[in-house]
């Protein structure tokens, strides 16, 4: 016991730090860099709860894929902090008022102020011992929230294509068709020639 | 002391099996170094390394000592740092995958319940030695080739994915124990996923190599465009680390696919008495056999053009383990499991 409470300690030092590091960082690498250490020591967190699955889907999805992406754009970039803090100034206000709702929001929540009392009582699905994390998951997942699951598939979807939307150019480029390329035989692409002396071809 | 804090014990045991874990698993790099150079040697009609030692068994020793004695060179340039600690970050998240493999019945230091996940999730984070290694050079090279292995590893390990949730679907647990456990037919080696999933163990094998950086998918250390690519600033000990890393993450590939497709420990004859015991030679005997054929596909195959390796994850390998996620589940469907 005591050695999973001295975990989550550490697990919460660690990323209540780089979470802050992630804003406090002049090099915006090192901000991703800081981010992945915050949702690697959060998907610790999910294992200390007993969450398993949701810790290892948490690094594969956001630490494997999501954040190598950041990182990628982040690179190509090449930001300058500097040059984006000038205007700082200006936004201010806009990002006082947005802080200051975020913050009534969590005063009213940490109050536990709740609207429908009903609401707040737990409804999930009862934990069956002896059923895995993923096994129960997947359970509750697939049958009672089928349609909310797959509703969210399509919202992805919908994202994915908005992207290629965005981003597609019909530019003309050469592509590679590979298909033509497998299909070239030595007869069909070498032509051998007699050389006449002192004539050339 | 112990017997004050008898919570002490399992602590302690769980060191020593990592210890024990950790030294073999560097042996079997050093063997694999010596093997690898000799296989191509034999190949290729030449002696390999015959020096140091009888038949040169000592080479990889002496390169190891090479290594750690000569100087290491700090570019000036390099964000020193992230250049640092990307060669760790890159050693210590290849050896971690070792924690859940097991090797024989019970001979695994962490038996968890979402183990495949657990090796999945390591060797997706492999990638980040790689970009902060080409990135933090700050040098042309090694950041074409961190972006290149980037691209190659995140595409690589989406079918690696779906291959995986087939090998789940037909095991029905996550647990590598249970899996090994689910391939124990009275058929012997005609149990195995890698003969029921026959395609899927091609695909997984593909991936693997795409994954670990290996001829004829490294297009991220092309010799002849990119010199060595992200490895180019490293020297010394440093360079060391990053070499090892490439070497246990070829190593924990093999092991991966001797559990998942090749019944693990399970003997391929269970029904002839003695080589009919399953054992951890078996478990050695596949993983090395699987560790045999990256080599030789080394060997065989010329390496890939960028468009080509992009093309075949994603058009080819893609559509066909996700078409194979489908039937797989119809058909454990329809048998009623």
């Amino acid at each position: 016991m005591t050695a999973a409470v001295a975990f989550f300690y550490l697990f919460s030092m660690i990323m209540l730090a780089s979470a802050f590091m992630v804003i406090a960082a002049r090099n915006p690498v090192h901000s991703v860099l800081f981010l992945i250490l915050a949702f690697v020591n959060a998907a610790g967190l999910f294992m200390l709860a007993g969450a398993e699955f949701l810790g290892m889907i948490l690094i594969v999805v956001y630490v494997g894929a999501v954040a190598v992406l950041f990182l990628f754009v982040v690179m190509m970039l090449d930001v300058d902090f500097a040059e984006m803090k000038r205007g700082f100034l200006q936004v201010l206000p806009i990002g006082a008022i947005i802080g200051g709702i975020v913050a009534i929001e969590l005063i009213l929540v940490v109050g536990s102020w709740t609207v429908a009392p009903a609401g707040s009582a737990p409804v999930g699905s009862p934990i069956t011992p002896g059923v895995t994390n993923t096994v129960a998951l997947g359970r509750v997942l697939y049958t009672q929230y089928i349609y909310l699951f797959q509703a969210a598939g399509l919202v992805l979807l919908t994202a994915m294509v908005g992207a290629i939307v965005l981003t597609l150019r019909h530019k003309v480029v050469k592509r590679q068709v590979i298909a033509e390329q497998n299909a070239r035989t030595q007869a069909s692409v070498v032509e051998i020639k007699k050389v006449p002396f002192r004539a050339g071809v | 002391m112990l017997s004050e804090h008898p919570w002490l014990w399992p602590v302690l045991w769980g060191i020593v099996k990592s210890l024990v874990l950790l030294v073999c698993v560097l042996v079997s790099t050093a063997v694999l170094i010596y093997g690898e150079r000799k296989i191509w040697a034999a190949v290729m009609l030449r002696r390999g390394p015959n020096v140091v030692g009888p038949w040169g068994v000592l080479q990889p020793f002496a390169d190891f000592l090479k290594f750690i004695l000569k100087e290491p060179i700090l570019p000036d340039s390099a964000n020193k740092v992230v250049f640092l600690l990307a060669p760790y970050i890159g050693v210590v998240l290849a050896f971690m995958a070792w924690a859940v493999i097991p090797v024989n019945e019970g001979w695994v230091v962490a038996n968890i319940n979402v183990g495949i996940l657990y090796l999945f999730a390591v060797s997706s984070l492999g990638v980040y030695s790689i970009i902060m290694a080409g990135w933090a050079s700050n040098s042309k090279y090694p950041f074409l080739s961190a972006l290149r292995a980037a691209a190659q590893m995140v595409s690589y390990e989406v079918s690696i994915g779906f291959v995986i949730v087939t090998v789940l679907l037909c095991a029905g647990s996550l647990n590598l124990t249970q899996i090994v456990e689910a391939q124990n037919t009275r058929f012997g080696f005609l149990g195995w996923y890698g003969v029921r999933l026959f395609p899927m163990f091609v695909i997984f094998f593909i991936s693997a190599l795409a994954e670990t950086n290996r001829p004829p998918f490294d297009l991220a250390e092309a010799e002849s465009e990119l010199v060595a690519g992200y490895a180019v600033e490293y020297s010394a000990s440093l360079y060391l680390l990053q070499f090892l890393t490439e070497l246990v993450a070829i190593l924990t590939m093999s092991a991966m696919m001797a559990v998942l497709f090749l019944g693990g420990w399970l003997s391929p004859f269970p029904w002839i008495p003695v080589i009919g015991a399953s054992s951890v030679f078996w478990f050695l005997l596949k993983a090395w056999g699987v560790v045999f054929m990256f080599s030789m596909t080394k060997l065989i195959v010329p390496r890939y053009r960028y468009d080509q390796l992009m093309r075949l994850g994603w058009k080819v390998l893609l559509p066909i383990s996700l078409v194979a996620v489908v039937v797989v589940a119809f058909v454990l469907k329809l048998a009623g499991h």
